[in-house]
């Protein structure tokens, strides 16, 4: 339904988006993750057709987001980052405002107007001003406006920036319902989020993409490396010598040296089996071990890898 | 059509829920009211000349108030970003802004009928001059509207918009005074002459509704909700 391709966007001399191109379809959860800045929103609002891209192209259920941007506004269901709304306006009043700017048929309002009061959980505010809200009341009228029209595509940026955990939990399966028909494209500088509603991770970084696919299949790309925690009593310059002569590690840091005790970080090249085989070469040099644990390898290091590395 | 009928009263509505349109009515009848009857009852004379006069320096203050927030404050709290992702075109927006603060306008002209109309109990005015006086006080102020509307596009600051507003419509409206133009080089003297918003409001002051007036007004609105609309696309501009 989506479609990018080498979308490019500056402004001024940064490039915010470079050479982006991906695919989304209906039924998906697409998570667009990167840290701050990345460039998540401007492609956003490339897609939502608020800005225009400098160069490449991107479709929105077939239709071109330049050329027919009105047919593309359609299509799409937009909350931008930190839900702007009308102060001044009462709930009800700002609902149905979106249904008339949104063209929807007049026996049709009231019943979608009750429909997203529903699935957003709003009853309780219904008489209020939007300027009364809290926080994750906002958020939710944010979300109930971007869906007054039953969009095929809903476009959310930072969707639960500022709520407090429950509403978080709400919010994210609200968007994994909505998820199991639409198109929902998301973005958030949040781990546990993507894990926990994607069908699909994009992550970028610097404007660029740098992974894209199922969380899993994002982990495993991160296997292949393990990385074992472990605090020696010892010798240091006997341990680090050790190391440097051992195969299987690839990289070590020392982490903390405390009472004749040093903690290293180490990266093993080998599938598995590090951590047995450093007791082994522990017991054999005569010193002890106070700390082995195996660090599991997760989309954390997926992220960190992927961003640090473009970084340097 | 549609859309544009629902931004004028989404934004009219706005200017009746806050405090705006409420201290614009008082304050504007309040002074218009006193200005009004303290040269009538100075010269002792049942006419509206030193109220229609007055006007184009009362609306120069008043109206880039009531324009200064269409778009500095959508871009400022954001929702400038939800508003021009909906299903509607720039212009439409733009021009149903417009329409909202001229209603306004009109509501407020409207209301100080109350002038006229106690001056026709207590004398007998010329009812030509009081006609063309509000056509004319609509047309100019339907114009510094434009323009107020135009400088609320250029940024996402109230303030500035106002001061932008102010001198705007201030250097549109003096140079048509005698003491510009008289200053002015000869060959910029028809051009002002022509540019000036006052000229034209005091030809239609003085009874006579001609056409060249209106066109003047229409197409100074005309040129100025152009210029918003163009300002309003720059964004995407590349």
């Amino acid at each position: 339904m989506i479609e990018v391709r080498e979308l490019t966007k500056s402004y001024g001399t940064t490039i915010a988006v470079d050479q982006v191109s991906f695919d989304a379809h209906a039924g998906e959860v697409l998570g667009f993750l990167g840290p701050n800045g990345a460039g998540k929103t401007t492609t956003m609002r490339i897609l939502t057709c608020y800005l225009s891209a400098d160069a490449g192209s991107a479709t929105v259920a077939g239709y071109d987001v330049f050329e027919e941007s009105v047919e593309v506004r359609k299509q799409i269901g937009y909350l931008p980052e930190s839900a702007p709304l009308y102060t001044d306006m009462g709930v009800i009043e700002y609902l149905n405002f979106m249904t008339q700017v949104r063209s929807l048929p007049k026996s049709e309002r009231k019943e979608r107007i009750r429909a997203v009061i529903d699935i957003c959980g709003l009853e309780d505010v219904i008489q209020k001003d939007i300027g009364e809200l809290s926080k994750g009341y906002r958020q939710r009228v944010g979300l109930a406006q971007s869906l007054i029209h039953d969009p095929p595509i809903l476009i959310l940026d930072e969707p639960t920036s500022g709520l407090d955990p429950s509403q978080i939990i709400e919010i994210r399966n609200l968007i994994k319902n909505i998820g199991q028909e639409k198109l929902v494209l998301f973005s958030t500088h949040i781990l546990p989020e993507v894990s926990a509603t994607c069908s699909r991770i994009l992550i970028i970084n610097n404007g660029k993409i740098v992974a894209n696919g199922t969380p899993e299949e994002l982990a495993s790309q991160a296997k292949g490396e393990e990385i074992v925690h472990v605090t020696i009593r010892g010798s240091q310059e006997a341990i680090e010598a050790q190391f440097n002569e051992l195969d299987f590690v690839s990289q070590w840091n020392r982490v903390d040296t405390n009472n004749g005790m040093v903690g290293y970080q180490i990266h093993a090249s080998q599938e598995s089996g590090a951590a047995e085989a450093l007791f082994h070469v522990v017991v054999k040099n005569g010193w002890s071990l106070t700390e082995l644990r195996q660090e599991s390898v997760d989309l954390e290091d997926v992220f960190l890898n992927l961003t640090d590395r473009e970084q340097v | 059509m549609t859309n544009i009928t629902a931004i004028l009263k989404k934004e009219f509505r706005s200017y009746f829920n806050s405090p705006i349109a409420y201290i614009f009515i008082t304050f504007f009848l309040g002074i218009s009211a006193w200005l009004f009857f303290r040269g009538f009852f100075l010269v002792n004379q049942a006419e509206m000349r030193g109220f229609f006069g007055l006007m184009p320096w009362i609306f120069l203050f008043f109206i880039p108030a009531v324009t200064m927030k269409l778009w500095a404050e959508e871009k400022k709290l954001g929702t400038v970003e939800i508003l021009m992702t909906l299903p509607i075109r720039d212009y439409e927006v733009v021009i149903g802004k417009y329409l909202a603060s001229f209603a306004l306008l009109a509501v407020t002209v409207l209301l100080s009928l109350i002038l006229p109309l106690s001056v026709m109990y207590l004398g007998n005015p010329d009812g030509g001059t009081l006609i063309g006086g509000y056509i004319g006080l609509l047309l100019m102020g339907g114009a510094y509207i434009a323009i107020g509307l135009f400088a609320s596009t250029l940024t996402e600051n109230q303030i500035v918009a106002f001061i932008f507003g102010i001198t705007a419509c201030f250097v549109l409206l003096i140079i048509g005074e005698d003491i510009v133009l008289f200053n002015a080089p000869n060959w910029l003297f028809p051009i002002f002459s022509y540019l000036g918003l006052g000229a034209h409001y005091s030809s239609i002051l003085r009874g006579v509704l001609d056409s060249r007036d209106i066109i003047y007004y229409l197409s100074l609105i005309g040129f100025f909700l152009y210029l918003s609309t163009l300002s309003v696309e720059s964004r995407k501009w590349r």
